[in-house]
């Protein structure tokens, strides 16, 4: 049986990982090599590593860092952030990005992905969706959040699966690092709606909120401050799970 | 020495990483002259059959790779899509031929629509099987082992060979010895301590 996955979402503000609220309000959590040898060491089941200024600062991806990152991690790394062109995706790739996270290049430049799922498949691109509510219901936003884009959820998702990305990492802004628990509605909303897994993110505050994730439709759960801020582990939070029945990988 | 095949697409990174932290000699590369010279081959695999074998086709090295392995018996051992290449065609991108050093079709997983279960079938998943303790790069590891996965596609064969399974609405074949021959659906490169286990018996392993 696929088991499901707990993943830590490392965000990068140029110089050190950092946690948001809100995309806003940044607190410095400490340097990206270090963060990543902790979550390498406590076995997680995957990483995700997003510079959230790249994109907002028009720089490309920060690739020295993102090699020291992927030098700590024997296990599979996704990187976003700042991605333009296939030359950064090449780039990436080489020095041991396993997936590829895209959001801006979502809305503003769908060829790269599909020049991204010919050449390295669709299993390497990950779409990612910045979701918020607003007077006119959910919608998605681009730049790091600071940016409207035409489309809601739902619309964004589907584009993303007929692009050929094989994954959603599905971000509520509204709940980011809140800690008061996912956006469920949204989840629900976007996982019924794809065929393919959807990656819940934003909200996550105690290990019951990573159990509510999954059974509305999430096919693994991201978080941040859990484990930074709470003092929940990998083994916990996975222990938890387990007991509520669902399947995971026990260390 | 190992030699890593460059095939153009794939995440080779991770296969070197995994190689230097078990003290392995090896070079990457894209040459026929280190395929001929090496010990053991390693087919990685991030990227899609087609580009990936007119990548191979163009470097002029699907006939090396079939000598070496074939005739001169040398072990290869071919990870996620590395795997599927092995197999005689593929049907990602339309119908292309693989390497072809096993019977086989490399087929996108035939899931009920109605099923919660999606596609690619990514994350942690277990093996099966009776054979799995035939299979010399599962030295070591018991059967319910979890290993890393992420494809949409997999091999369906008839070939008389050892397999061990993985169940993913139906049970498929994620890890196969024919020989001198292996594969691994899942990214062993990636699959922490267990993972890099079975790197290691494939480098230890002597035809």
């Amino acid at each position: 049986m696929l088991k499901y996955r707990i993943i830590p979402c490392l965000l990068f503000n140029d110089k050190t990982i950092v946690k948001s609220v809100k995309f806003k309000d940044l607190r410095m959590v400490g340097d990206p090599t270090t963060v990543a040898r902790v979550f390498n060491e406590r076995k997680a089941d995957e990483m995700i590593f997003l510079d959230i200024m790249a994109s907002r600062k028009n720089k490309e991806p920060n690739f020295a860092v993102i090699e020291g990152i992927a030098r700590e991690c024997f296990m599979p790394l996704t990187i976003g952030g700042g991605i333009k062109n296939m030359q950064h995706v090449d780039k990436l790739f080489q020095i041991g990005a396993d997936k590829i996270s895209l959001n801006t290049a979502l809305v503003k430049n769908p060829d790269l992905i599909m020049e991204i799922v010919k050449k390295y498949g669709s299993q390497a691109v990950v779409a990612s969706i910045d979701a918020k509510k607003t007077d006119n219901g959910y919608r998605c936003f681009i730049s790091s959040g600071n940016e409207e884009s035409e489309y809601n959820p739902i619309e964004l998702a589907k584009i993303a699966e007929s692009l050929g990305a094989g994954e959603i990492l599905l971000n509520s802004i509204d709940k980011d690092g809140t800690m008061e628990g996912y956006d469920l509605e949204l989840i629900r909303m976007v996982s019924s709606s794809v065929g393919i897994p959807v990656i819940a993110c934003g909200g996550c505050g105690k290990v019951e909120d990573f159990v509510s994730a999954i059974k509305i439709g999430a096919d693994a759960v991201c978080a941040a401050s859990i484990f930074y801020f709470v003092g929940e582990s990998m083994i916990s939070s996975k222990d938890y799970m387990s007991k509520k029945g669902l399947n995971m990988r026990l260390l | 020495m190992i030699t890593v095949i460059n095939c153009g697409t794939s995440n080779l990174r991770s296969v070197e990483k995994a190689l230097v932290k078990l003290g392995a000699e090896f070079i990457v590369s894209d040459k026929k002259e280190d395929i001929e010279s090496a010990s053991h081959l390693i087919l990685p695999g991030v990227g899609a059959f087609g580009e990936t074998m007119k990548n191979l086709h163009n470097l002029g090295l699907v006939e090396c790779i079939r000598k070496e392995v074939l005739e001169k018996k040398k072990p290869i051992l071919g990870i996620c899509l590395g795997m599927q290449l092995l197999f005689s065609t593929g049907e990602e991108g339309g119908i292309n031929n693989g390497i072809g050093l096993v019977r086989g079709v490399v087929k996108k997983f035939d899931l009920n629509p109605g099923k919660r279960i999606k596609i690619p079938h990514i994350g942690w998943n277990d093996i099966l099987g009776d054979e799995i303790r035939d299979i010399e790069i599962l030295k070591e590891i018991n059967e319910g082992t979890n290993f890393y996965f992420v494809h949409s596609y997999h091999a369906v064969s008839d070939e008389k060979m050892k397999k061990a399974f993985t169940n993913y609405g139906y049970d498929f074949i994620s890890v196969f010895q024919k020989g001198n021959i292996f594969g691994t659906q899942f990214h062993p490169e990636k699959s922490q301590t267990e993972g890099l286990k079975i790197i290691k018996n494939f480098i230890s392993y002597n035809a």
